[in-house]
């Protein structure tokens, strides 16, 4: 039971939910979408700045859990210089990681990232924590699409 | 009151023995035994005891049928069971008789029928309705549908530090514009109970109908709607450990007379055709379609329970509860309680300083204790304290002291977990 909930709120989480990384409004910005979650009030603005198809930076505001708010973090350390096709590809390796028992990562994704992304995977125990841990990703993922806000029953 | 002579007035134990989901674990694992339930959700909704799951089985097995249609001894039976729940719910608020007593799908439908009905009937533009900060989204939305609808305005009434409702702010709110007044009688975020009972005179003096949402306050005490003088009043069968899909609007008879049909169908009518339908009387006229008898049935058998039991005995069980966690979890540094009035319900919102709620509410749950969080469905509220979303534990009749300290303990190693 414990080891759900340390496998959940790994070291590294708790950091990225104490002290979480671009943690701005950068003011090259040219996309922005918001996340929010009803339920529990979570909301956030993740920013990205993308020059010639490259995610030349990413950065994210708001407040909420340390699920959240880690998985956010981890993101934007994750995202940064890929393109907006990588990054759309990662958002669907996450999705797959957190949702999935037996997740089907797509082609193309390094195992460095993969490794560091396997890091949220303890979510999958926690199946009302799911939307938590996507999030920011959704948001991410609206902002490439130049959608305005991640729609709120996505998970 | 001591401890001794409470505990002989009322066994905490054997009523848990009532409830027979209280008896389970959670988390259990293959070769790992779970962790006994401690239940802080009552608020949310609470638990059967055996006496209600009994009465709607015993009701399915042996009397069910449809009411008010037909000849059949059953339909005569059932019919005959289901009139009798809505006589001892009237009793139960100390209506002045059954006529006044709606059921609806919940407290949300029985207030947007008030809304839709009445609201949409005596309210016109530029009409205020008030309202105050503590009420839940039900007692919010419909009342901004009608607004859209309307065009009428919302006032709302403030409460302080405590979470004591604003008076002063009220009878200023009350003017010649008021033509309702919709508040709750009891915050299901702060526990609040609000002055139901001045409220309505103040409102009255103007001639200004009141409803009060008693979704909490029938929970934790006893309700008088006649001694309060509401115009309307709701409440639910889940939270007062009966079934879901049934709720409770009284209503003064004078009121109800003078207002529409809420949903059209069948057992609303008198005659049909299609040149003109007329209505039944209240309740008949607010009751379209087959009604949840087998849920009014359970709530006849809930009432039974806690009148059983003794709504004063619970009462005072349930506050001795409020007192001992209140005093527990104030122990523990961080941790800030939201709702401190003076007389409230046994519901403890709090912020644990450095860890959102949601985490706190992962942890706990990992032993046991089921707690609510987020923003209770009261958004405005939050705002107010600048809480955003907080913990809630919410006491009823089968809690124990025993549980408040396991909330605590659980506490603590959320803080230990978090370094906070």
């Amino acid at each position: 039971m414990m080891d759900d909930l340390r496998e959940l709120y790994q070291e590294v989480i708790l950091d990225h939910g104490k002290n979480p990384r671009n943690f701005r409004h950068p003011d090259d910005a040219n996309r922005e979408a918001k996340g929010e979650n009803p339920m529990c009030g979570d909301r956030f603005m993740v920013y990205l700045t993308l020059k010639d198809g490259v995610v030349d930076d990413v950065a994210f505001q708001g407040r909420g859990c340390a699920i959240s708010t880690a998985s956010a973090s981890m993101m934007t350390e994750l995202v940064r210089g890929k393109t907006a096709a990588e990054a759309e590809k990662l958002f669907h390796a996450f999705h797959e990681l957190c949702t999935q028992d037996e997740p089907d990562i797509p082609e193309g994704v390094d195992d460095e990232t993969m490794e560091k992304l396997m890091v949220m995977s303890g979510v999958r125990q926690f199946p009302v924590r799911v939307k938590c841990a996507t999030l920011a990703w959704h948001a991410m993922n609206a902002a490439l699409h130049g959608e305005a806000a991640a729609s709120s029953d996505q998970y | 009151m001591s401890d001794a002579i409470l505990n002989q007035a009322y066994d905490v134990q054997r009523v848990r023995e009532d409830f027979p989901i209280l008896a389970r674990s959670v988390h259990a694992r293959k070769g790992k035994p779970g962790k006994p339930l401690v239940y802080l959700d009552s608020g949310a909704s609470a638990q059967k005891p055996r006496q209600v799951i009994q009465a709607m089985t015993r009701f399915l097995e042996e009397d069910y049928s449809n009411i008010h249609r037909g000849v059949h001894f059953l339909s005569q039976t059932a019919t005959d069971q289901f009139e009798a729940v809505r006589t001892k719910v009237a009793r139960f608020l100390n209506a002045p008789n059954d006529r006044c007593i709606v059921f609806t799908r919940s407290s949300t439908e029985a207030i947007n029928l008030v809304a839709s009905s009445y609201g949409r009937t005596f309210l016109n533009e530029g009409d205020e309705v008030i309202l105050s900060i503590m009420e839940h989204h039900a007692n919010i939305v419909p009342w901004q549908l009608l607004q859209a609808e309307k065009k009428i305005v919302i006032k709302v009434v403030p409460c302080d530090e405590d979470g004591v409702l604003d008076m002063d702010a009220y009878k200023d709110l009350l003017s010649d514009r008021t033509k309702l007044v919709a508040i709750t009688h009891c915050s299901n975020v702060l526990g609040t109970v609000t002055p139901a009972k001045a409220i309505a005179r103040l409102a009255h003096e103007r001639g200004v109908p009141v409803l009060f949402d008693g979704s909490q306050a029938v929970v934790h005490g006893t309700v008088d709607v006649q001694d309060i003088d509401a115009d309307f009043y709701v409440f639910t069968a889940h939270k007062l450990y009966g079934p879901t899909g049934l709720g409770v609007l009284y209503g003064k008879y004078d009121l109800l007379k003078k207002m529409p049909p809420y949903q059209g169908g069948g057992d609303m009518i008198e005659s049909v055709s299609f040149e003109g339908t007329t209505f039944k009387a209240p309740p008949s006229r607010f009751e379209a379609g087959t009604p949840p008898i087998t849920e009014v049935i359970g709530l006849g058998a809930a009432i039974d329970y806690v009148e059983a039991l003794g709504r004063d005995a619970i009462a005072a069980h349930e506050h001795d509860l409020l007192q001992y966690a209140t005093q527990q979890l104030s122990q523990i540094d961080g941790l800030r309680i939201v709702g401190t009035a003076p007389g409230k319900g046994p519901i403890i919102s709090f912020a644990l300083e450095g860890v959102h709620p949601h985490d706190v509410g992962t942890i706990v749950d990992q032993y046991g204790v089921a707690v609510r969080v987020g923003r209770h469905c009261a958004e405005p509220l939050a705002e107010r304290f600048d809480v955003g979303p907080t913990v809630r534990a919410s006491f009823g009749l089968y809690n124990t002291r025993e549980e408040a300290d396991a909330l605590v303990h659980s506490l603590q190693a959320v803080k230990e977990f978090f370094g906070a």
